[in-house]
């Protein structure tokens, strides 16, 4: 099992922290550009998923799987956007990227007054306590295969 | 909550009265530094509001609770988990608007005004005014424009202090850029 990448969205699409593990294709645009795609994408998702939905939704759009990969959407009520690519392997780790909200993002950026909340993040602080927490995840693999 | 109970004491709780001294250095230093009673009401009501919007993601984050289904739930919230959660106390919701967007946050036991007495010449000042901002960039954050303001205030001599809050607009989420 393993981790691909992993982004954060704030409420105005701008990628507030993006980074990558076991990533072995690039997809071949800037990575404004692919942000721009990934965060338009997911607001499609979101939208088609609450129209289309026959009841009221409550968590909404959770997790899509192609044959290669598995991508995982988390939204907080505030609107940020936790989303995580895995392989296929991987199931349900919406708990986890609340951890990474509530453990991680609220103690190291929220708490920080000098960290402007809309600007791209970079706390070495931040990017050190998010890496520890991925790399000591289960599903994290120790080397690259 | 059962984080600080695990924990036993709780680093990050802070002596109530050292946060009414200190909050009380605060607002009587704007006094000094604005010499106008508006002027501070302004200044608080922004600190507020900063304060506001980075706190609603603690309290989300601590809270784990779901998006309210209207305006009551949102009122409750705010009194029973947020008010006690930060400042523990439960403001008492009353006086509600008949067509349900606005209503009263009661509080008796504003820990903010413990051993404050306004001086004569200042009835402009809402002392406690930070609260309207925290409440407002708040709310913002989960996408309720909501406007605060103070009704009464003990400070002046009233029984309780009155903070209304009127529901303006459910904010949207920004649409991405080339999708309209």
């Amino acid at each position: 099992m393993t981790i691909y990448n992993f982004y954060i969205f704030d409420r105005n699409g701008v990628c507030l922290y993006y980074v990558e593990w076991n990533r072995r294709k690039q997809s071949g645009m800037s990575s404004e550009e692919e942000f721009k795609l990934m965060y338009g994408m997911i607001f499609s998702i979101k939208s088609f998923v609450n129209r289309i939905s026959p009841t009221d939704v409550k968590e909404g759009f959770m997790t899509y799987k192609t044959s290669k990969y598995r991508l995982h959407f988390f939204e907080t009520l505030s609107g940020l956007k936790f989303i995580m690519n895995t392989d296929l392997n991987v199931g349900n780790i919406r708990d986890i990227l609340q951890q990474i909200y509530s453990t991680i993002y609220v103690e190291y950026v929220i708490k920080n007054p000098i960290i402007e909340l809309d600007k791209p993040i970079t706390s070495e602080l931040f990017k050190t306590k998010l890496d520890d927490y991925m790399k000591g995840l289960p599903f994290f693999p120790a080397k690259v295969s | 909550m059962s984080r600080q109970a695990a924990r036993g004491t709780d680093i990050r709780k802070v002596n109530g009265e050292l946060f009414t001294l200190t909050y009380g250095a605060l607002v009587s230093q704007l006094m000094k530094d604005y010499e106008n009673d508006e002027e501070v009401n302004k200044q608080l009501e922004k600190m507020g509001y900063n304060i506001g919007v980075r706190l609603i993601e603690d309290f989300l984050a601590r809270a784990n609770i779901g998006r309210c289904n209207d305006f009551r739930e949102t009122a409750d919230i705010i009194s029973k988990v947020a008010f006690k959660m930060y400042l523990g106390i439960t403001p008492v919701i009353s006086n509600w608007s008949p067509s349900g967007d606005e209503f009263s946050l009661l509080i008796e036991n504003n820990p903010l005004i413990d051993f404050v007495e306004l001086p004569d010449g200042h009835n402009a000042l809402n002392y406690s005014n930070l609260l309207t901002g925290v409440l407002k960039g708040a709310l913002e954050m989960v996408q309720m424009d909501v406007d605060v303001r103070f009704v009464q205030d003990q400070l002046k001599g009233d029984n309780l202090t009155e903070l209304r809050l009127k529901f303006v607009k459910r904010l949207e989420d920004a649409i991405p850029a080339g999708e309209d």
